[in-house]
């Protein structure tokens, strides 16, 4: 079984200049998004929890870019990322953050519940490994509507001790259905380093006795994600059942907005930073291969940076729910 | 000296069963572990393996009889060397008393309980209703005997017809043909994409179901028994009940969740728990616990069309009560309306599930004692009918709640608030409730029906709220 770290020997990933500046261009979108997240939640305009993608753009960015119509994405809490890079409009999910009526789920699901049923985005979950047996689900429908579609399961390095992943992966393994299991390392479950939970410390080999394919990818390296994410998702969509792809990311802030960060050093965050930032990363080899000058650049962040204003204005004017909406939604009133 | 075969127990609530087969023949000798016989229980067929040594001498009850009682004499061994010819079954006897070469545990306990400690038959439990009164039903509908199980098993299949969206899961579902048998036939029928055997991974699988609904799916998770559901209690409530909600409603989980709940009969404390009040008080749920076939059918079948997530908690020891179904293409039952089983006068008795059964006898009992007690089946715990419990307590003045599960906490609290909230001046005694004893549920016969409620305790609460009213 090809179950074995992949990133270090190989040749470098390649994509085309379009390409490249699109992931550019997505994964800015996601660290501005979060950036004004983070500075509004400072300023007491987003409330409870919010656990903010910065560090990790190039996971969801590369894997997004392996998927077609009608393939299904979900994953846990650490969901801005996941639902700028399924399309879903970044007004909509800043208005979930402040709570507001103009939020995907009209105020009443906050930073780790949202959904978007037309971008295939099922959330958006709150319990720590629940969405792994729920994508599964998802997958399951697509086996049994006997469509090609394939679903994307993203859990973290915590998660990945969840009992219930387990069962789910034994279930896919045994019915093939067409998942994939992305497991987001950030190197910490809340503040417990990958050392000091989890006793095979190589989570792409925790499929091995489910016959589940594993492997490790630079998950710092959007195209290095893309391309490992290609391999998975046809071997998901072809009928050989789940495959688990382990990025190796790490996250930039706390866990969620309240951390003390007293379980790792200022020094490790500014290393992985300066050396290893998926997104200079990339903009390196734009420039090194020619593919956009420093003003073209430039260009993007600013259409970025206007595109994360028109969501921050427009999440602070959207009013609050109507006090109506504190009733509704809880059933589907429809004659049986 | 030759020994008696017993007819043996092989389940915890088997009272009879069919001997559908002999595998050995009279002159056969037998040893002690061969299989001499197959017999057929409402739940499965089953062999029966000889305790004893010998020749099969004589056979007592031949092969093809149906409802033979457990502890009967079936056949007869003898001695090797004896006179075959000559052995016969000991005189009659005493079955239930006798169960000594059955052997099985069970046969042991149920010898050790006086007679009078022992929990009633289910059989004829319930006064043998006539037909009932529907008014929703068309004139002249006819109605055929129908068990709870069957009943259930029909409304799955019913759906499953129609819709090609609806399947089914769980543990046994597909060629065990369901650990109590109610998913029956239904592979043969759907085959193995639609009738799903899980492993026993009762959070993977409710979680996958979920996943399934999201998608547009309409699954029926079935779970062996609601006691190994509370592994998958977190799906149910957190992800099937709350992402509607959650989601503004963009994301709904048209699901079923269905299987026995409650007590079983010696199956010890955590075989044994009734979770109504649980799953009642999520919002984002429907709850539905039937008692009848009728509605088993009714209200499964309207689950299982249901937009939402639906808790559906039978009954095992209903599972093979037979009741009178209405003989219509389409018997559909609506959620969230009670029933008036019985009208009366005097005190309204409240129950849901198998405590229907237990309010039914105890309001015959007490029509004889000059009472006129009207019963009320719930059916449905959320949404919960109140109104109908209301407009009762208006006529009557009197409410005893009766439920399977603990008090503390209970549907009983939850229908007495809101009675003394809304027809607090109709109220001549303070509302009873009826429940089981504040104890996980113990196993020794005695002890396990000194803990479960029963019709008695009923007449009881029933006279008390009554008291010097006649």
């Amino acid at each position: 079984m090809a179950t074995k770290p992949k990133s270090a020997k190989k040749a470098p990933a390649k994509a085309t200049k379009a390409e490249m500046l699109a992931f550019y261009r997505e994964m800015l979108l996601i660290r501005r998004f979060e950036e004004k997240a983070g500075q509004l939640y400072g300023m007491g305009k987003i409330a409870g929890f919010c656990h903010l993608y910065i560090g990790q753009e190039a996971v969801v960015t590369g894997m997004q870019a392996c998927l077609k119509e009608g393939d299904q994405v979900i994953t846990g809490y650490r969901d801005h990322g996941h639902m700028l890079a399924c399309q879903m409009d970044p007004k909509g999910v800043m208005a979930e953050l402040t709570g507001r009526i103009g939020g995907y789920s009209r105020g009443k699901g906050g930073s780790m519940h949202m959904f978007s049923k037309e971008k295939n985005f099922y959330g958006g979950h709150g319990i720590v490994g629940a969405q792994v047996p729920l994508g599964t689900g998802l997958a399951f429908a697509n086996k049994y509507r006997g469509n090609d579609n394939v679903s994307l399961a993203y859990f973290g390095d915590g998660a990945a001790n969840q009992g219930q992943v387990y069962e789910a992966f034994n279930m896919a393994s045994l019915w093939k259905l067409p998942v994939v299991y992305v497991i987001e390392n950030n190197m910490y479950a809340m503040g417990t380093s990958v050392e000091r939970h989890a006793s095979e410390v190589e989570l792409f080999k925790r499929g091995i006795s489910f016959e589940i394919e594993g492997e490790e990818v630079d998950g710092m390296d959007v195209l290095a994600v893309r391309e490992a994410g290609e391999k998975a998702v046809k071997h998901a969509r072809s009928g050989k059942g789940p495959y688990i792809l382990e990025m190796k990311t790490y996250r930039y802030r706390g866990h969620s907005m309240s951390d003390p960060a007293k379980y790792r050093k200022r020094e490790e965050v500014d290393d992985i930073r300066s050396h290893h930032d998926p997104i200079e990363g990339l903009k390196g080899q734009i420039l090194e291969l020619g593919y956009a000058t420093e003003d073209d650049l430039k260009k993007i962040d600013n259409e970025i940076k206007a595109i994360v204003k028109e969501a921050a204005d427009f999440s602070l004017e959207s009013p609050e729910p109507d006090p109506s909406e504190l009733w509704t939604d809880v059933l589907i009133e429809e004659a049986v | 000296m030759s020994v008696d075969i017993l007819m043996p127990a092989l389940s915890p609530t088997m009272e009879e069963g069919t001997l559908s087969k002999w595998l050995k023949k009279e002159g056969d000798a037998i040893k002690s572990g061969d299989i001499i016989a197959e017999i057929e229980t409402d739940k499965a067929t089953m062999e029966v393996e000889a305790v004893d040594e010998g020749v099969l001498a004589k056979i007592v009850v031949p092969e093809g009889t149906e409802g033979v009682k457990v502890n009967a004499v079936i056949a007869v061994l003898s001695e090797e060397g004896e006179d075959v010819s000559k052995a016969a079954p000991s005189k009659p006897k005493d079955e239930k008393a006798d169960a000594k070469s059955d052997g099985s545990a069970e046969a042991e306990a149920r010898k050790a309980v006086p007679e009078e400690e022992k929990p009633k038959p289910e059989t004829p439990e319930q006064p043998r209703a006539a037909v009932p009164k529907d008014s929703s039903l068309p004139e002249g509908t006819t109605f055929t005997d129908t068990t709870v199980r069957d009943a259930l098993r029909d409304a799955m299949a019913e759906e499953m017809r129609k819709d090609e969206r609806v399947f089914v899961m769980g543990e046994e579902v597909a060629q065990y043909q369901g650990a109590y048998k109610v998913t029956r036939e239904l592979l043969q029928e759907f085959g193995e994409r639609r009738v799903i055997d899980t492993p026993i991974t009762e959070h993977g699988f409710a979680g996958l179901g979920v996943g399934a609904a999201f998608a547009g799916l309409r699954p029926i998770v079935e779970f062996m028994t609601f006691n190994f559901a509370m592994q998958a209690i977190d799906h149910v409530i957190n992800s099937a009940a709350k992402t509607l909600y959650m989601s503004g409603g963009q994301m709904g989980c048209p699901i079923v969740f269905r299987g026995p709940n409650g007590a079983a009969s010696r199956v010890g404390a955590q075989h044994s728990q009734d979770y109504s009040a649980w799953y009642a008080q999520i919002p984002g749920l429907k709850v539905i616990a039937p008692y009848d076939a009728a509605d088993a059918k009714g209200l499964l079948k309207a689950a299982i069309r249901d937009p939402n997530p639906v808790v559906f908690l039978e009954h095992e020891l209903l599972y093979g009560q037979s009741f009178p179904v209405p003989d219509i293409d389409d018997h559909i039952v609506p959620i969230g309306k009670a029933a008036v089983k019985r009208e009366g006068t005097d005190v309204t008795l409240v129950a849901h599930s198998r405590m229907v059964g237990f309010a039914l006898q105890a309001a015959e009992r007490l029509a004889e004692e000059g009472i006129s007690a009207e019963v009320i089946d719930l059916r449905t715990l959320r949404p919960l009918d109140t109104d109908t419990v209301v407009e009762s307590v208006k006529k009557t003045s009197r409410l005893v709640c009766c439920e399977e599960g603990w008090r503390f906490m209970g549907v009983g609290a939850e229908i007495a608030a809101t009675v003394v909230a809304e027809a607090f001046d109709y109220l001549d005694a303070p509302p009873v409730r009826v429940y089981q004893k504040d104890v996980p549920l113990p196993y020794a016969a005695n002890l396990e029906a000194m803990s479960l409620p029963n019709a008695d305790d009923i007449v009881a609460a029933a006279k008390k709220v009554c008291e010097g009213a006649f």
